[in-house]
């Protein structure tokens, strides 16, 4: 790992090229599009935007009678800010995925007749209206879905290593509405 | 060295993304960045998490060359 200047802007941290997997899709960021074969948790980070129909249909498995999904999408306000014009997401690349993981986990051991869940989440720069993050959890009833879904962006927004800059015209800053992190297994309901 | 990596709020008041401190434990390497990169980033590190390879970590945590601490303000996923 290489840390770079560049040039008047924040320092990023160079890293090496993102490998294929085996039937040769690329591996965008950290998690695999599609999933792994035989997976029934899908995390994903990216700077693409966000498969979320193959997310939806990748989810349902015959046993499942529901599929829920959740997209956090770009606001155009925010707490005590207007004008908000595009979100630029930072995230820390290597424990991110990990940490989708671990909110996935958490999920199935509180709603253990789940199906299959994913947990998406675009990095970069998203303008208004893009999908930012994807939550999609299937199970034999709707009750479960529901609540495993909330379960999880809830989990997620207080989790993961993700942080989010919001721009406007004149400036920018970083959210002010932001969670002191936590283990996944930490959350309660 | 271990080094350093610093993200968001903390990443702006380094003014760097991160880079190698010396110390024998998270404290030291935490000490070594505040001296460097002043009183906005001993502010911000205040209210963040540490992690140290991925784990959260305390100060008496001992750190070698290959390990990586993080200091993680409040997240803003989603």
């Amino acid at each position: 790992m290489t840390l770079i200047n560049g040039n008047g802007s924040p320092n990023r941290i160079q890293t090496d090229p993102l490998p294929t997997g085996p039937g040769g899709w690329p591996r965008q960021y950290d998690g695999r599009v599609p999933p792994v074969a035989g997976a029934d948790d899908w995390v994903l980070v990216t700077e693409e935007p966000l498969p979320v129909a193959e997310a939806l249909d990748w989810a349902v498995l015959p046993s499942c009678g529901a599929v829920v999904t959740f997209c956090g999408t770009v606001r155009d306000h925010s707490e005590g800010r207007d004008g908000i014009v595009a979100l630029e997401y930072e995230c820390y690349r290597e424990h991110a995925t990990p940490r989708l993981a671990a909110v996935a986990e958490s999920a199935r051991s509180r709603f253990p007749e789940l199906g299959r869940i994913a947990l998406l989440h675009r990095v970069g720069e998203l303008q208004l209206r893009e999908v930012s993050v994807v939550v999609v959890a299937s199970a034999p009833h709707r009750a479960e879905a529901f609540d495993a879904a909330r379960h999880c962006i809830d989990t997620l927004k207080a989790t993961v290593p993700i942080w989010k800059r919001e721009r406007w015209a004149g400036g920018s800053d970083w959210a002010s509405c932001a969670h002191e992190l936590h283990e996944a297994s930490d959350v309660s309901r | 060295m271990p080094l350093l990596r610093v993200f968001g709020p903390a990443r702006d008041a380094a003014g760097t993304a991160g880079e190698q401190f010396p110390g024998a434990d998270v404290g030291a390497v935490l000490d070594a960045a505040c001296e460097r990169y002043g009183p906005g980033f001993a502010d911000v590190l205040r209210r963040s998490a540490v992690w140290l390879n991925g784990e959260p970590a305390t100060r008496a945590h001992a750190v070698g060359d290959d390990d990586e601490v993080a200091v993680l303000p409040p997240v803003s996923g989603g």
